[in-house]
């Protein structure tokens, strides 16, 4: 009813801007908290280089969790036990039957896909609803992957496979010395390239005509985060460089925020969970939605298995176990909605990442494990009230 | 006269920027019929809900007096229990549970011990339903049963509450024109035993028809009160205290320039029901529309008239589908409604909430969805040409918004119909089928849909618009199709035709048949 449109006060302004950006300044004060009561340890270059390292399987489980969240509140159960059966794969081709790494890892990738398509099949053209047919698959994956296993812990110490996950970037000539100059080259560029990219959009903008936000907000927030990277290469620069992890979890989110924010397929997923009914009858083949956003899923969780054994070295039986929870929790302290139609992978990675603080922050101070989780869970409890809260009180989703 | 029932004075009630009530007065006798009529966004359901307590005391100006004492009423149940019971226009009944257990749900009968009496729920329900002219066993599941006996589920319920005034807000929207003159004629059975009752409703007939007294709320204040008997008490009065003007024509004048070319013709078009398979719901229906030609179909609710649009349009409706389709005389084949988009058919539902519009998302993201492919590139989303397009159908349409970027949920029902209509014209399609093209809007919105219609078949398109208001389709369609039970029982010009005559088909039908 209410649909004129108000002069924003300063104070409205401030609110908005706090609200936008709650999580991001959640990080930022969780962050400090943990440099200030760890003496600055959190700080040190190869806790920062280890904080996305710990975490890549975290980010890329929840890009592909976000488009399963995306279409209606619906989560995978089964990528931890999907992250157990192709971890245990690839260790046992490797190790038992000292096959190829290349062609073991496109096998297991494969076998991850086909784990989705499988779901994927039951969720979105039979219909069987997501929790059910997940948590099967979290059960028969689980065993699945014991039988694979026999059962044993299987060590993975091939050194081409190890590399194409593990390893740092060494270029001869550049990252001779102590200190890896290559990540900061990187660095420097990624920096100048988001300054880049802002004078570039503002330009075009400015040419058609299309409303601005002002000069300064979108100089100070390019500013910031040509910022961060450059400290943040600097750092990986201190301590070995530029990991072949990280450039793997990097692409992976590039990849899917970019579907998600640029392409109509990526939209669709914003559709069904906005209303499937009126997606289907725009043309939209909603089936095929569900599908994709679980075969993608298990392809991922396929990806994660063989980060997490290239990472930690060796698969047992119990390997990935609540995994997914995490990527849950990521995706919803990044803002997504438990019921469909929000959340950026943007949101995603901040939520992954104040996750991945607290852990590190913790561990550092050697506060144990049960702690860790009753703090992990408030976290995301807290954040997901917050959101219901103000989105009640914007007027969205009454 | 008798006595006065209720007296609202100088209700103000203001929300965060915007003033939706200012100095509203409203006096209701006792034993009346009482209409509060206005524009979508006028402030009547903000009244009636000032007035329910569901907007506390203290949250507005002004005073309420109820049977001759000043009310302060800190929520619903407050109101209730002084008989004050409000039905709104989305019914609030449980699917899945009997109409008993919904009667009394949050009011359950208890024994002694405090568990639930179901035999005396079960028969207290029945004893209400009876009141209403229900006769259902109070067992019987909400989702068996139509929607206008849900209305009269929700009446009965009303009348377990020992009501003395009841407001009921547009509750014949989602009735066709039997059971809402069914509905009526129970209120003015009521009155004769000296209920109360505050009707809101957008059908100026049916308050020619049942109601004693008329006030008019526009822009949130009171315009006048209308009397019949006393004052000129006509739907073209009561148009013109809405709108502040009177509406010379409320349908807009259009050259009728129907080409001789069919564009689409459907033969022998037969639908089953898609959960119950034996069960037809179109049954050998064969119609046809030309370029530039607006066909109406008329009938009632469950006719089979939605049915057979969704059908067609990509088989989103139905089970066992037969028939053949041709468009621009080719036949074609629509399985999805991608297919039914591309061979240039569009469908605008006559549920925009459910069916229509991702109310979550912007005018800009509605807008395109349909056709993601003409802002796209390689699959990639030029959101410069998008935010073009949306604003140039945002213009064509006249959708008032502050931007394109508005969320659409906050539109009021007028203007979502406006975008709706903009998703599906950005679709570029030559036959669109209207579905209640103006159910639930104002009379000033409706007045712009009609003229788009118009704009449309001036360019050659053609226009199916099925609706349940037969001056609509009279005033609007140069043909008219007439269907009952999923029958096509007639095709009528619609400059020969009246409503009695339009009527007069189904009514012997229906009789024929039972």
């Amino acid at each position: 009813m209410n649909e004129t449109l108000q002069k924003k006060s300063a104070g409205a302004q401030l609110v908005g801007f706090l609200t936008k950006y709650a999580m991001v300044i959640a990080l930022v004060v969780v962050f400090a908290l943990f440099a200030f009561l760890t003496d600055g340890r959190l700080l040190y270059a190869q806790n920062m280089s280890n904080l996305m390292l710990q975490n890549g399987y975290v980010l890329v489980m929840a890009c592909g969790m976000l488009l399963c969240i995306l279409t209606g509140g619906n989560i995978d159960l089964s990528i931890g036990s999907v992250i157990c059966l192709v971890g245990g794969l690839a260790a046992t081709m490797i190790t038992g039957n000292g096959m190829n790494a290349v062609l073991t890892i496109v096998i297991c990738l494969l076998v991850g896909l086909l784990v989705g398509i499988w779901q994927g099949y039951w969720i979105g053209y039979v219909r069987i609803p997501p929790f059910i047919t997940t948590l099967g698959g979290m059960f028969i994956f689980r065993g699945l992957g014991r039988l694979v296993l026999d059962n044993k812990t299987v060590a993975v110490q091939d050194s081409t496979f190890l590399n194409i996950f593990t390893a740092y970037i060494k270029i001869p000539g550049l990252d001779d010395g102590d200190v890896a100059v290559s990540a900061l080259v990187v660095g420097v560029i990624a920096a100048i390239y988001v300054i880049f990219r802002t004078v570039r959009n503002r330009a075009s903008r400015a040419k058609m005509g299309y409303r601005q936000n002002s000069a300064a907000s979108d100089y100070i927030k390019a500013g910031l985060i040509a910022a961060i990277i450059l400290y943040y290469c600097f750092l990986l620069s201190q301590y070995r460089g530029i990991s072949v992890m990280l450039v793997w979890v990097l692409a992976i989110c590039l990849i899917y925020n970019f579907i998600t924010a640029k392409t109509a397929f990526g939209r669709y997923f914003y559709a069904v969970g906005g209303n499937e009914k009126a997606t289907q009858l725009s043309g939209i083949n909603t089936n095929k939605i569900y599908f994709v956003a679980y075969a993608n899923m298990g392809l991922l969780a396929g990806l994660c298995g063989l980060l997490n054994v290239a990472r930690v070295g060796s698969v047992n039986g119990s390997t990935g176990t609540s995994f997914e929870m995490d990527a849950i929790g990521a995706c919803f302290i990044g803002g997504a909605s438990a019921y469909g139609g929000s959340g950026t992978v943007g949101g995603v990675v901040i939520g992954a990442l104040l996750l991945g603080v607290i852990n590190m922050g913790m561990s550092i101070m050697g506060i144990g494990d049960s702690w860790q989780y009753v703090v992990k869970g408030g976290v995301l409890l807290v954040a997901v009230i917050f959101d219901v809260v103000t989105s009640r009180k914007s007027g969205k989703g009454n | 006269m008798a006595n006065t029932i209720l007296e609202m004075r100088s209700i103000t009630k203001e929300f965060p920027g915007v003033k939706a009530l200012d100095n509203v007065n409203l006096k209701v006798e006792q034993g009346e019929i009482h209409a509060l009529i206005g524009e979508n966004g006028a402030g009547k359901s903000t009244l009636m809900n000032v007035l329910s307590g569901t907007y506390p005391a203290g949250s507005y100006s002004g005073e309420i007096y109820y049977e001759g004492k000043l009310c302060q009423f800190k929520n619903q149940r407050d109101s209730e229990a002084l008989g004050i019971v409000i039905i709104h226009q989305e019914l609030a009944l449980i699917p899945l549970l009997s109409i008993g257990e919904n009667m009394f749900l949050g009011n359950e009968i208890r024994n002694k011990f405090g568990y639930i009496d179901w035999n005396k729920t079960f028969h207290e329900a029945e004893r209400h339903m009876k009141q209403v002219g229900l006769n259902e066993s109070a067992q019987t599941l909400i989702k068996d049963i139509g929607t206008g006996k849900q209305q009269l589920v929700e009446i009965a319920k009303a009348f377990s509450k020992d009501v003395k005034l009841l407001i009921l807000d547009e509750p014949t929207s989602s009735l066709n024109d039997e059971d809402a003159k069914m509905l009526l004629d129970l209120l003015i059975e009521f009155k004769k035993n000296g209920l109360t009752s505050i009707i809101i409703t957008h059908k100026l007939n049916e308050i020619i028809y049942c109601a004693d007294k008329a006030t008019i709320i526009r822009d949130g204040s009171t315009i006048e009160t209308l009397v019949k008997g006393v004052d000129e008490f006509s739907e073209d009065r009561i148009i013109k205290g809405m709108v502040g003007r009177s509406m010379e024509d409320r349908y807009p004048a259009r050259e009728h320039k129907v080409q001789d070319e069919i564009s689409m013709e459907v033969r022998n078009w037969t639908v089953h029901h898609p959960l119950y398979h034996e069960k037809v719901v179109d049954d050998n229906v064969s119609f046809h529309v030309k370029k530039g030609e607006v066909v109406g179909f008329s009938g009632l609710q469950g006719a089979g008239r939605t049915e057979l649009a969704m059908s067609i349009f990509g088989r989103s409706y139905g089970s066992g589908i037969s028939g053949e389709v041709y468009i621009n005389g080719e036949k074609v084949n629509l399985r999805t409604p991608e297919e039914a988009i591309h061979h240039g058919l569009a469908y605008v539902t006559e549920d925009r909430k459910t069916n229509g519009l991702i109310l979550d998302e912007s005018i800009r993201f509605n807008t395109t969805l349909a056709r993601m492919d003409k802002v796209c590139r390689g699959g990639i989303i030029d959101v410069d040409k998008e935010i073009q397009v949306a604003e140039e159908m945002k213009e064509e349409m006249g959708t008032k918004a502050p931007s394109i970027e508005q969320r659409i949920g906050n539109l009021s029902g007028g203007n979502q119909q406006k975008a709706l209509l903009g998703k599906w014209l950005f679709t570029e399609p030559d036959i669109l089928i209207m579905d209640e093209p103006t159910r639930g809007i104002d009379v000033g919105a409706k007045y712009e849909i009609y003229c788009l219609i118009n704009k449309m078949v001036s360019e050659g398109k053609s226009v199916v618009m099925i609706s349940s208001e037969l001056p609509e389709l009279l005033g609007m369609c140069d043909r008219i199709y007439v269907m009952n039970e999923g029958r096509l029982l007639a095709e009528v010009n619609a400059a020969d035709a009246t409503q009695e005559s339009i009527m007069g088909y189904i009514i012997h039908d229906t009789a024929a048949v039972s």
